[in-house]
């Protein structure tokens, strides 16, 4: 009973640490907008006019999806201490080369598809295993070494697209994938509850895979030996170690499938939208899944949650420069202040949580005060 | 005499409980105080109220006669009180000098350090106190009783004329801690008021002018050491006789469940750390290992477990195992009590059920195949809960949330439910009270009569004589000598362990 009652009010607390990161977030946001001279409000009306309709909310799922990803292939890696820094390359890298290979393969419909998916994958978790074997043999900062791989993949893929144009003459870019391998939409999806999504948006197919990934997390987190000894690694290394959790295997092993997640968070866009690599693919969004992993707390529900929100302050922003009410960049500011008020609100969570606990347990133990005399 | 410190009526509520319940406690200028008290008597929260960690709910607080509200550490700090931790706070890369300063920085002015008078201060208070250290070692490299004496340093370097010990003998062996007798006299004499916490009754009654015990949040009452027995003492605190580690009868069978032959680890500088070890452990029998810390003892175990490299070879049941990993040995049935719980034992913000499968999570009741078994895990873990007396609301808590005689008894439990045949225990009873110390000796003693082979690794030289069918001593990485725990006393076995029988030739 009390502990029922316990429990849920600890899911509560859950829950109040990032609606508070969003509301502070929206303070302070509204603070700078009155500084810059624009009128909070109508920023927010516009924001939320246009970010309910039904179009915006396809924009803002498409959005998420990579974002999701991205925030599963970081939280991979948190889960033992290890920072994967390095998705941004490894993802770009991944897309890069994956787009190519697509371009020049063509098989039937779903086997190109996979082709183009395990490739992208392999990729991700080659450029991914550099900085693990570099830690493993040599004990190099994996923080340094993929930030370091960033870079390196980044220019790499730059160089490789120099000098390729568009018909237009206008973009870098690849050479387009074949039909076959392109993922189709699921605007049915929504048509179960509405009839007109229109304005050519597509649901990503890719959604499906995302949410395999994100099943696929927790039941390696939570129901394999494998996870355990993850999670264990995480929490306490030498205790880890004392089990016989082989440490430097499972640095390996979580650094090189954190980078073969990596590898599918260019795919939604590139399957589902643009069917080539140039400068219209989005770059940023491993970093930002790292924003997306520490909101939703390496929690694969909790980062739904925090990639839907990036996902619809990306959507909902263009609208501020139509109507003119504000810069767009003020979804940047937000971001920035949801990530560090929820840093600081789940600092201040845990804290209560473990005092409850300890409270809770003191409680299973048996006070005899009755028993003691007074003071002599 | 004014008290150096007055606590009247202090009161500390959590939910749920009340940790302290209207504690009176009164220390005079320049004595050695000791405060005792199982684990859960409110020890802790006490000294956490005087440290200003927590403020009381009720009650008052005089530090020198004057009224005082704290309202952090600072403010105790900034009265001259002073806290050494039982788990030491120190950062293991700096020196000791680096350590000392740290979050008190002498400057020169413009935010330069002044290093060189940070270095003479140090090195005044460490003669002073005859507080024996090198400024410039690095504390990664230090022993636990050096370590102790450079958070003392620390303590004192900020001004503390009021110094609180958390159980610092828990971590020491008997010479450590004669030295830090010593110290803490000198301390004395320097006119340094000393509260310290501890279990151990003898060493209570050896160093304190008087002593206050403590039980179930209460204060039973204060005592002068002259006029006070252990066993007075040890009824104020759990109400019934100490316990005695004695075992009985003699359980030890023919046959060798454990044998190791030439067991060397190579050390930084040429010489070995643990230097061709021979040991033989039978079934039911207890082979203790004496030996003051830092003479290899943590290494050796760490080889046994596959944690460190090492020549030789190690046999569990005649089969060798020296090139297994961690986890095959421990599955072939090595069972392992961590001397650091904290550090080896436990996920402390991972659930009980979590943590009672750490060390066994690839096997059955906790895994099938490459698939944990939630249901037999959880199961497992409310059998040993009960089994074992862990108190604890639910097995959904926190590790952290157990207090450490809990913690210890859900390791002990883990190790003993999965059936060992050899059981490596190192300090099992370092830093639990009294009642939870019994009942590992209890546990240790079943173990053995049901055929276990354990090997025991232990500062407590009562527990290692007590327990102990066979006892070995180390000393710098070697066994020097084998010996007979029924006859040998306490005080012959430190001889031993400081090498002083070696060098008197007073070979057994």
């Amino acid at each position: 009973m009390t502990a029922a009652r316990r429990s849920r009010s600890e899911l509560l607390l859950g829950f109040a640490a990032p609606v508070a990161a969003v509301l502070i977030a929206l303070v302070v946001a509204s603070i700078v907008l009155m500084i810059s001279g624009s009128n909070p409000l109508d920023a927010w009306a516009s924001m939320w006019e246009f970010g309910t309709r039904l179009e915006t909310s396809v924009d803002a799922i498409n959005r998420a999806v990579p974002l999701y990803i991205a925030g599963i292939a970081v939280a991979l890696g948190f889960r033992m201490n290890l920072f994967n820094i390095g998705v941004e390359g490894q993802y770009i890298l991944a897309a890069l080369v994956a787009t190519e290979v697509g371009t020049k393969i063509d098989l039937p419909g779903p086997l190109h598809v996979a082709v183009i998916v395990l490739v992208a994958m392999s990729v991700g978790a080659a450029w991914a295993a550099v900085p693990a074997i570099l830690k493993v043999t040599r004990g190099v900062n994996e923080v340094i070494a993929t930030i370091m791989l960033n870079a390196i993949g980044v220019s790499f893929v730059a160089a490789e697209l120099l000098g390729r144009w568009d018909s237009a003459g206008q973009d870098t870019r690849t050479a387009d994938i074949g039909e076959s391998g392109h993922v189709p939409g699921i605007n049915w999806l929504l048509e179960i509850f509405t009839r007109d999504v229109g304005k050519g948006r597509e649901l990503y197919g890719f959604l499906f895979v995302a949410i395999a990934v994100g099943i696929g997390y927790h039941v390696l987190l939570t129901r394999t030996v494998f996870g355990y000894d993850l999670r264990a690694s995480g929490a306490n290394p030498s205790a880890a170690e004392a089990s016989g959790v082989p440490s430097k295997r499972m640095i390996l092993a979580a650094m090189i499938g954190s980078g073969a997640i990596a590898g599918l968070i260019g795919l939604p866009d590139i399957l589902g939208e643009l069917y080539h690599y140039g400068g219209d693919f989005s770059q940023g969004l491993g970093f930002l899944g790292i924003a997306v992993a520490l909101l939703g707390r390496n929690h694969p529900g909790g980062i739904v949650a925090a990639a839907l929100i990036f996902g619809y302050l990306d959507a909902s922003s263009p609208i501020l420069e139509v109507e003119g009410d504000a810069p767009r960049e003020i979804v940047t500011i937000m971001k920035g202040v949801i990530i560090f008020a929820a840093v600081v609100a789940y600092a201040v969570t845990e804290r209560s949580r473990r005092r409850r606990q300890v409270a809770a347990a003191a409680d299973a133990v048996p006070t005899t005060s009755t028993e003691i005399g007074a003071n002599p | 005499m004014t008290a150096a410190v007055e606590l009247q009526g202090i009161t500390k509520r959590f939910p749920g409980v009340v940790a302290n319940d209207g504690v009176t406690f009164s220390v005079e200028s320049g004595e050695i105080h000791a405060l005792c008290g199982e684990n859960g008597a409110g020890k802790s929260t006490l000294m956490k109220i005087l440290y200003g960690m927590q403020p009381p709910d009720e009650g008052t607080m005089s530090v020198d006669g004057r009224p005082v509200h704290l309202r952090s550490p600072k403010d105790a700090i900034a009265l001259g009180i002073g806290m050494v931790h039982q788990h030491f706070m120190l950062a293991d890369n700096f020196t000791v000098l680096e350590n000392i300063i740290l979050g008190s920085e002498p400057s020169k002015g413009a935010g330069v350090l002044d290093l060189t008078a940070a270095r003479a201060r140090v090195e005044e208070l460490s003669r002073a106190y005859g507080l024996d250290i090198h400024p410039d070692q690095v504390v990664e490299d230090l022993e636990v009783g050096e370590r102790q004496r450079v958070e003392i340093i620390k303590v004192l370097f900020r001004g503390a004329r009021i110094l609180i010990l958390d159980e610092p003998t828990a971590v020491l062996v008997p010479d450590e801690v004669d030295e830090l007798f010593r110290n803490l006299r000198e301390l004395k004499a320097n006119g340094v008021t000393v509260i310290f916490i501890d279990h151990k009754l003898d060493e209570v009654l050896e160093i304190s002018d008087r002593i206050t015990v403590l039980r179930a949040g209460r204060t039973v009452g204060t005592r002068d050491a002259g006029s006070v027995t252990a066993a007075e003492l040890a009824e104020m605190m759990v109400g019934s006789e100490l316990p005695s580690p004695a075992t009985g009868e003699t359980t030890v069978t023919d046959s060798v469940a454990f044998a190791v032959r030439g067991l060397t680890i190579a050390g930084d500088g040429g010489r070995a750390i643990v230097d061709s070890i021979d040991m033989t452990v039978r079934r039911g029998e207890v082979v203790g290992v004496a030996g003051v810390e830092g003479n290899g003892q943590a290494e050796l175990i760490e080889a046994l477990l596959g944690l460190r490299h090492a020549q030789g070879t190690i046999e569990l049941d005649g089969t060798d195992i020296s090139h297994w990993s961690v986890r095959r040995r421990r599955n072939a049935g090595l069972g392992y009590i961590p001397e650091d719980r904290h550090r080896r034992g436990l996920m402390l913000d991972a659930p009980l059920w979590e943590n009672a499968m750490l060390g066994h999570q690839a096997r059955s009741p906790n895994a099938r195949g490459i698939w944990i078994d939630r249901a037999g895990a959880r199961g497992r873990t409310e059998e040993i809960v009960e089994r074992y007396d862990v108190r604890t609301p639910n097995i959904d808590v926190t590790a952290r949330a157990l207090s450490g005689g809990n913690q210890q008894k859900l390791i002990i439990g883990r190790e003993m439910l999965a059936e060992p045949k050899v059981l490596i225990a190192a300090h099992p009873t370092r830093g639990i009270d009294v009642g939870a110390q019994a009942s590992v000796w209890n546990l240790l003693r079943q173990a053995r009569r049901d055929g276990l082979a354990v090997v025991l690794v232990s500062a407590d030289l009562d527990e290692l004589i007590g327990l102990s069918d066979t006892l070995v001593v180390m000393l710098r990485g070697r066994l020097v000598a084998t010996l007979d725990p029924a006859r040998v006393t306490p005080r012959e076995l430190g001889s031993w362990m400081t090498g002083a029988a070696l060098d008197t030739g007073d070979a057994a």
